[in-house]
């Protein structure tokens, strides 16, 4: 836990030579490294697949803004104000879609959403605004703040008891935050409760035949799941005080089951590796555009040039779903435990062959390490 | 012998299409005792475990364990008031371990049907390990406690499987055909400890197509076909009974 720790906190140092060192991108790390925990919780634990988390997300967002404009501009309230009102809209979804399970279950789940999105847009508006997304005013009424001090010129920002919220201190908060939730996750997959998830999902007949009513234990691993995305939300409201209905569409959803996967589905790590991999990939490949490509491959004979920079623009830039699709297929083809699962194998066959390398001779070992190292990375 | 009833299945008809696998059928389970079912494949003997767990309500009819009413429980109501069943083919948590196969029953046992613990390590719950343990010995599993259980030969699922309904205590232990499958040793070895669990007086139906078991353990024998028992006695009538003769033995003997 100490080293999980110091290898987030550090990551401003240890993310330089990926170019992946400014807080914007930092902040996506970690705010969906919760969302990603989150949904590892009800995915991996218990095998029940959401389309609807991107709603609590949502959520989240809303209810932070919200905060932001009544009562103050201090994120701690609209923290706890996102997870209690994502919390109490898990409960609803989770008990209706609850009834079923498999297919049925997700299937309830995504128009649960879907239905969140449309409300979002349509009858809701003067809740969420609509398409212009809900912003901050210089005329809200921030009453907690106004008790304080009188309305400045021009528009607040976010704070924690004064410490600004965006840039790196934004990061650092969000970071101790998901550093505490993820000691919490720690702390479920480690307790009875945690087992008795896992018994679910390998078998839920045999538990209910043992004597356990499941529902109300996967009515609470979902609405803690849908808890963390609703915390999720209320800290992407925090670092950018600005909400959306886009965020609770499907894609949303879509993507942290993605991340999950692809990372490894039920491990602790597995959902953090997900969203790194995935986010920061979609940084470099969405931001790539035909001039890059032109540059790229320069060296090429010009009709060689053009054919190459036609094929790769395919998979950059707007493209970069492509991408990422073709990643996920390989993975979920070849490896069904993730990247983390692919990490191990690489680490035990090294492991191996260090041990075999060390006992003929002790010459290449030190080559060996290296390649060793970086793939530890 | 006790006389008290532990289990009453009163009238019990259930069908499946235009099937009665089940025909107004009555059954006295005695306390204390091993009551073995035996019948012909296709007889009825599974939906009748099924219906005394919940896992199907009967059409018309009752249940009454211990004095009440069951008819039309939930599954796990009735495991938490003391039914525990081996299935004919095993069910058990194949992804986890052995020991964790085992704590989660112990876990139904000690803390009931729902309890919210998502904060105490389960390596701090010295109680379910403990009695986890217990059972594992017994059940000769604790060299791999710690192996996949869906990776196990049928055999040992099979004894695994009796492993999570003893950690229960359960007051009636439902067993559809433990030794099915069994190479002869762990058959032996499977008698044995139904022989030791026995001594301790936990009342226990059990069905079985191997005649040896069914000697060596029941104390009385229900003989099942077509939906309703057809004859009922000690082993010894059992055996020299006619119409068993002609309904079963003969037919399990070809
Ligand atoms: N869920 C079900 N749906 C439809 N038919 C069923 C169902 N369960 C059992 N049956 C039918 O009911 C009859 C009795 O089945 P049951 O499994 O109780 O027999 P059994 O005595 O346990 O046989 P075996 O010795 O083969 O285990 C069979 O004809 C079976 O096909
Ligand atoms: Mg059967």
């Amino acid at each position: 836990m100490a080293i999980f720790s110091v290898v987030v906190l550090t990551m401003p140092l240890w993310m330089q030579p990926f170019g992946a060192a400014y807080p914007d991108i930092l902040q996506k790390f970690v705010i969906f490294g919760v969302f990603a925990i989150g949904y590892n919780i009800l995915f991996g634990l218990t095998g029940y697949l959401s389309f609807g988390h991107a709603a609590f997300l949502g959520v989240g967002s809303y209810t932070a803004v919200w905060s932001f404009k009544l009562l103050t501009m201090n994120i701690v309230p609209a923290i706890i104000l996102s997870v209690v009102m994502s919390g109490i809209f898990a409960v609803a979804m989770g008990y209706v879609a609850l009834r079923r399970s498999g297919i049925y279950f997700s299937i309830l789940t995504l128009a649960f959403a879907q239905m969140c999105y449309n409300l979002a847009y349509s009858v809701l508006t003067p809740i969420t605004n609509g398409e212009t997304g809900l912003q901050l005013a210089k005329s809200d009424p921030r009453i907690i703040d106004r008790l304080f001090s009188e309305a400045g010129e021009g528009l607040p920002s976010t704070t924690l008891f004064g410490i600004e919220t965006s840039g790196y201190s934004g990061f650092y908060i969000s970071a101790v935050i998901m550093i505490i939730v993820f000691y919490i996750s720690l702390k479920i997959f480690n307790s009875s409760f945690g087992l008795k998830l896992k018994a679910i999902k390998a078998n839920q007949n045999r538990m209910r035949y043992l004597g356990f009513n499941t529902k109300p234990y996967l009515l609470s691993a979902f609405v803690i799941s849908g808890m963390y995305a609703g915390l999720a939300g209320g800290l992407l409201a925090a670092t950018d005080p600005l909400a959306g209905a886009e965020r609770m569409q499907w894609t949303a959803s879509g993507e942290v089951i993605l991340m999950t996967i692809l990372g490894g589905v039920g491990t602790l790590f597995g959902p953090l590796l997900g969203v790194i991999i995935i986010k920061y990939f979609e940084n470099i490949f969405s931001a790539v555009n035909q001039l890059d490509l032109h540059s790229l491959y320069a060296i090429f004979p010009a009709w060689l040039e053009n054919s190459l920079v036609a094929i790769s623009s395919l998979f950059v830039g707007e493209g970069w779903h492509m991408t990422l699709g073709l990643l996920f297929m390989f993975v979920v083809a070849f490896l069904p435990g993730g990247v983390l699962e692919g990490l191990q194998l690489i680490y035990k066959k090294i492991k191996t062959r260090l041990i075999k390398n060390n006992k003929s001779t002790g010459t290449d070992t030190d080559t060996k390490q290296e390649t060793g190292a970086n793939h530890g990375e | 012998m006790g006389s008290k009833a532990v289990l009453q299945v009163t009238n019990v008809l259930k069908t499946f299409g235009g099937l009665k696998a089940l025909n107004n059928l009555n059954l006295t389970i005695e306390e204390g005792t091993v009551h073995a079912i035996i019948g012909p494949n296709g007889a009825g003997k599974s939906t009748l475990l099924n219906v005394c767990i919940g896992q199907l309500t009967p059409d018309t009819g009752s249940v009454e364990f211990d004095g009440k009413n069951i008819t039309g429980l939930e599954p796990h109501e009735i495991s938490q008031r003391g039914i525990s069943r081996v299935f004919q083919t095993p069910q058990i948590f194949e992804e986890l371990d052995i020991l964790q196969n085992v704590m989660i029953p112990a876990l139904a046992h000690l803390d009931g049907q729902f309890t919210f613990n998502a904060v105490k390590d389960l390596r701090h719950r010295d109680d379910v390990k403990r009695a986890a343990m217990e059972i594992i010995e017994q059940m000769n599993l604790a060299d791999q406690l710690h192996d996949r259980a869906g990776a196990m030969s049928r055999g040992n699922k099979r004894r695994l499987e009796l492993a999570m309904c003893l950690v229960q205590k359960p007051k009636l232990l439902l067993l559809d055909e433990p030794t099915a499958g069994m190479a002869r040793a762990d058959t032996n070895q499977t008698i044995e400890i139904l022989k030791k669990i026995k001594a301790t007086g936990m009342t226990k139906v059990i069905i079985e197509h191997d005649m040896n078991v069914v000697f060596s353990l029941a104390d009385r024998v229900s003989v099942l076909a077509q939906g309703t028992i057809i004859a009922e006695g000690t082993p010894a009538e059992i055996r020299e009974s006619e119409i068993v003769k002609e309904a079963y033995l003969g037919g399990a003997k070809i």
